[in-house]
């Protein structure tokens, strides 16, 4: 058997092409930076240089998030990867307002939420995005169903129509036969799948995750993970996705951003970050990763030399390395990656081995 | 004195720690040099029939009050209001089950209904078992004949109750969700829970007079601070989680307030009316100074009477309602918990049952408004008349038969510690005491507590009652010991078995909701009318919440620091002094500190039963014109000792924290 599989985001055919759609979530130059005189930070050039440490130091102010800039395709699965204290947790809840951001701007839908009204944000809360918790943040009073129900009761849908929809969604989650539950009769795993369905139950364009599964075991968590992926599929709503987890961040993500001390390090697909970290602090990262599951032969392809027997089986550049090995190595010629009949690059038996036994050397 | 604070300052932070005790010891035993030279100058005594300026005056401004509270409009359209709300909320809730109204020579709902009532709502919000005890306890008013002076009590509690719960609760939302409001109120709060009960009657008095409405005040008054911090703290501690969850979702305001916060604090919010409703049957029965009606005054007669038989039956009446209260709010306060537990095939009976119970109560009530037979409760009380004269014979065997060991003790006492130490203290030169207590504050609880002290110590000396200050000081000062003593004792015990855990601490919940007024009753009867009936009553009361303190200081040491000790080869006694109670250090201070809250507030009430000095000054205030204004200032120079003690020990404690 293979030793531990890093799993990998299977669903490109849903982000082929972001630029043709209009992000559904764009964040610009985004800031938050908690003490006295917050607002000055993001606007001087002289403190926006400084680090950490020194701001504090000089202004007794954390700058939590740092000129963050990113967007969200529809359908797209963005995660955001940090470690704790490089600004995620905070970054999620700026994008809702539950933090109240200092500085940038955050586009959703067209529209700056940072301009709209408590009025608005609220009507945008209960319809157009929710958020999973890392501590679900259930009401013990209410049974599972009631929990379900609670988005739709405080937007005033009428009592058999919200519990109607209420138990579609438990349905969905799989919890069918725990409607009358209360929380605390519930294992981890399944309260999330509450918090999941609570999200889910108001039809939200957006759903935000805060480290949803960080505080359930990790055979729970994979479960979960699969959950989500299988929900993605089903209902297709777009994500952003918060996770201190590097194995989660490349299984759930289509596109992954990396933050470190509220600055944003690299942003791009799983084999982007592995095969071009933008610095050593990615790098290290994504040491461990086994590189033959999340490379494709993209990125190990070399260009065609005239002496190279060109009559080789094809492969298209989007195939993970693990899955061409067997095919790479069966074949007495070089590989031919050939992308709407034109050809990229070849891969030989040398460079899979440099990457399988590279990735098995720990390298 | 100054020589030995100059030694430890030069000498490093760590060996001053050390060197604190010594510290104390050479104030002390400066102290005694100076008293040997000094004793009996400048002490400020004050006889009890003399007055001073302050106590004039203050009987000035009641006078000029009492002749112009018609006039004035700060009382015409404020207080007079006030007062006259309450009065008719009490007389209102008095007519119903206590005073006969109108043409009618009984209340409106009878005992049979009282009971009715008393045992369905118990069963509505707690269970059956409660409710078996509710019917029980009232019914045994009746027995003892004390029904109507028990429901003018319940009547009395119940308004202020309501009022207080009217007041706190939103106040207590409040503070829960606005911190700038929580940091207003957190002081008031503190304040006026260190201050013992009796001392906020005089000032009541002065602007609502005696009687039922000034009662019901001082209870609303002393009763809402737990129900404000409770429901605060209840409100407080929602999960922050659940709070963004919620808002994430986009509740309004009151949206998180009704769906959540409130739901969420309803367990604990339950528990601070059980609290609420403790510290007004405390207060309620203690207002019979200030001539409430009701249990409370049957037992302060008894006492100035010396009728230990009539107080005893009285003292039972109070315990047995307060034992009653508690019982059904704390079974309402599970309720809340376990309601969705229970089976639904129960669940679903509860509901015509409740509606069956709800008929014959209806029924109940009727005929306890129609029929004499259920109106009065029958008979004349045989069996308080019992209690009373089975009491009476126990005292008066008590007192041939082990007056020898009980007057041994005390005298023992009395002469061996608190008689040098009340002399130390007010046969010294009034600034000699002041400038130890300062010196002491400063070593033990710092700059800021020194200086408290000395604000407090003038204040005092202003009150011009120095002389009982010093003698109350004396007695507070010996119980305080002798409950620490205790505290440490027990606490260790406690601390270390938790099958002795499990046997005591019931014991000591009950014996913390008693109002304390009872606790003098049979301390009465073992040790007659002396100042160490109050010392002794005193320390009863305040032990449990100090061996409480100390018994979770001993838990909470870790266990593995314990382990370590014992491989390490230590035998269970360097365990408890060389490892447990230096760990529990905060918590001794801790407990000091509430000791001697606890102390003070009930040698104060000592007062009554021979304990003499301030407690006795206030008492006498209330029932001799000439001398209200000395029992203002008495009740005043209680509030100061409070303070004091309270602000050093509080510093000290922070002090051995950090």
């Amino acid at each position: 058997m293979a030793p531990a599989q890093t799993e990998v985001s299977q669903r490109r055919d849903t982000s082929e092409d972001p630029q043709d759609r209009t992000p559904v979530v764009s964040v610009r130059r985004l800031w938050k930076v908690f003490g006295p005189k917050a607002d000055e930070v993001p606007g001087s050039a002289e403190l926006c240089g400084l680090t950490r440490r020194e701001l504090m130091d000089r202004t007794g102010c954390t700058a939590a998030v740092r000129d963050v800039s990113f967007e969200v395709s529809p359908g797209e699965v963005f995660v955001v990867m940090g470690l704790s204290g490089s600004g995620k947790s905070t970054l999620v809840r700026c994008l809702t307002r539950l933090i109240e951001p200092t500085a940038g701007e955050v586009v959703f839908e067209g529209e700056d939420i940072r301009g709209a009204d408590p009025r608005r944000l609220r009507e945008l809360r209960r319809s157009k995005f929710s958020m999973v918790f890392q501590h679900f943040g259930l009401l013990p009073h209410r049974k599972v169903v009631d929990n379900v129900a609670f988005g739709l009761e405080i937007r005033g849908m009428s009592k058999a129509e919200r519990v109607r929809r209420a138990l579609e969604t438990v349905e969905l989650v799989g919890l069918a036969g725990y409607e009358n539950s209360y929380p605390d009769q519930l294992s981890g795993g399944m309260q999330q799948r509450v918090g999941l369905a609570r999200a889910l139950a108001g039809d939200p364009d957006v759903l935000f995750f805060d480290e949803p599964f960080s505080a359930l075991d990790p055979l729970i968590r994979r479960d979960m993970q699969s959950e989500v992926i299988r929900l993605h599929h089903e209902v297709g709503k777009t994500m952003v996705f918060i996770t201190h987890d590097l194995s989660e961040a490349l299984k759930l993500g289509d596109r992954i951003l990396i933050m470190r001390d509220g600055r944003m390090v690299q942003c791009g697909t799983g084999d982007e970050l592995v095969g071009a970290p933008a610095d050593d602090y990615v790098r290290d990262f994504v040491r461990d990763v086994p590189r033959g599951d999340v490379l494709t032969l993209r990125w190990i392809m070399r260009p065609a030399e005239p002496e190279d027997a060109l009559d080789g089986p094809e492969l298209g550049p989007d195939v993970v390395v693990r899955e061409a090995t067997r095919a790479v190595l069966a074949a007495e010629k070089p590989v031919k990656v050939v992308e709407g009949g034109k050809l990229l690059g070849i891969v030989g038996d040398e460079e899979i081995l440099s990457v399988v036994a590279g990735a098995e050397g720990g390298a | 004195m100054a020589v030995a604070a100059d030694a430890t300052a030069s000498v490093t932070p760590l060996r001053e720690r050390a060197s604190r005790p010594m510290v104390v010891a050479a104030v002390l035993a400066g102290w005694l040099v100076l008293f040997a030279v000094l004793r009996g100058r400048q002490t400020l005594t004050l006889a009890a029939a003399d007055l001073t300026g302050l106590h004039r005056w203050l009987n000035d401004l009641n006078d000029s009050i009492g002749a112009n509270r018609n006039s004035n409009p700060l009382f015409l359209y404020f207080f007079n209001e006030i007062r006259l709300a309450i009065d008719n909320l009490v007389t209102f809730v008095q007519s119903l089950i206590s005073q006969p109204t109108g043409t009618r020579p009984v209340p409106q709902i009878g005992w049979l209904g009282v009971v009715g009532i008393t045992g369905y709502v118990s069963w509505a919000v707690g269970n059956w078992r409660v409710a078996l005890l509710a019917v029980a306890g009232f019914t045994f008013f009746g027995l003892q004949g004390l029904w109507q002076e028990s429901m003018d009590t319940l009547a009395l509690t119940l308004s202020a109750v309501l009022v207080a719960l009217l007041i706190g609760i939103p106040l207590g939302v409040w503070a829960g969700l606005s911190d700038r409001f929580n940091r207003i109120m957190t002081p008031f709060l503190d304040f006026m829970q260190t201050m013992p009960t009796f001392v906020y009657l005089a000032p009541l008095t002065l602007i609502f007079l005696i009687g039922g409405a000034s009662a019901v005040i001082t209870t609303v008054i002393y009763a809402a601070p737990p129900a404000i911090r409770i429901t605060a703290h209840a409100i407080r501690s929602v999960p922050e989680t659940t709070v963004e969850a919620a808002n994430s979702l986009g509740t309004t305001r009151l949206q998180q307030l009704v769906k959540v916060l409130l739901p969420m604090s309803r367990r604990t919010v339950v528990m601070g009316v059980n609290q609420t409703i403790m510290a007004a049957l405390a207060m309620v029965t203690i207002a019979a100074l200030i001539d409430a009606p009701g249990l409370g005054k049957t037992v302060v007669q008894a006492l100035q009477s010396l009728d230990v038989g009539t107080a005893f039956n009285a003292g039972l009446a109070i315990v047995v309602m307060a034992i009653v209260l508690d019982r059904v709010t704390t079974a309402a306060a599970a309720r809340t918990e376990t309601a969705r537990r229970t089976d639904a095939r129960l669940l679903r009976w509860r509901r015509p049952l409740l509606a069956a119970g709800a008929i014959g109560l209806g029924f109940v009530i009727y005929v306890s408004h129609t029929y004499v037979w259920a109106a009065q409760f029958p008979g004349h009380g045989a069996v308080g008349s019992h209690i009373a004269s089975a009491a009476d014979t126990t005292t008066g065997w008590l007192q041939n038969h082990v007056s020898g060991l009980t007057n041994g003790l005390r005298n023992v006492l009395t002469n061996g510690l608190l008689n040098p130490f009340q002399t130390l203290l007010t046969d010294s030169p009034w600034w000699l005491v002041g400038i130890v207590l300062v010196a002491l504050a400063l070593v033990l609880g710092g700059r800021w507590a020194a200086v408290t002290g000395a604000c407090c110590v003038g204040l005092l000396v202003g009150t011009g009652v120095w002389s009982d200050s010093m003698t109350t000081l004396a007695s507070t000062a010996v119980a305080t010991v002798l409950v620490m003593l205790l505290g440490v004792v027990f606490g260790v015990w406690m601390g270390r078995s938790a099958l002795v855990d499990r046997v005591v601490r019931p014991t000591l919940d009950a014996a913390q909701v008693m109002p304390p007024f009872v606790y003098l009753v049979p301390f009465l009867a073992l040790f007659g009318a002396t100042r160490f009936t109050a010392i002794v009553a005193a320390v009863v009361y305040a032990a449990p919440v100090a061996i409480k303190i100390i018994a979770d200081g001993v838990r909470n040491v870790p266990e593995a620091t314990v382990e370590a000790a014992t491989s390490a080869g230590c035998n269970t006694w360097q365990i408890i002094t060389k490892v447990q109670l230096p760990m529990a250090r905060s918590a001794l201070t801790l407990a000091t500190n509430q000791g001697l809250i606890y102390v003070l507030s009930m040698v104060v009430v000592g007062g009554l039963v021979g304990a003499g000095a301030l407690g006795y000054d206030v008492v006498a205030g209330f029932s001799q014109g000439q001398l209200y204004g000395k029992g203002l200032a008495a009740g005043l120079a209680i509030v100061l000792l409070g303070v004091m003690f309270d602000r050093i020990t509080q510093a000290a404690a922070r002090r051995t924290r950090a």
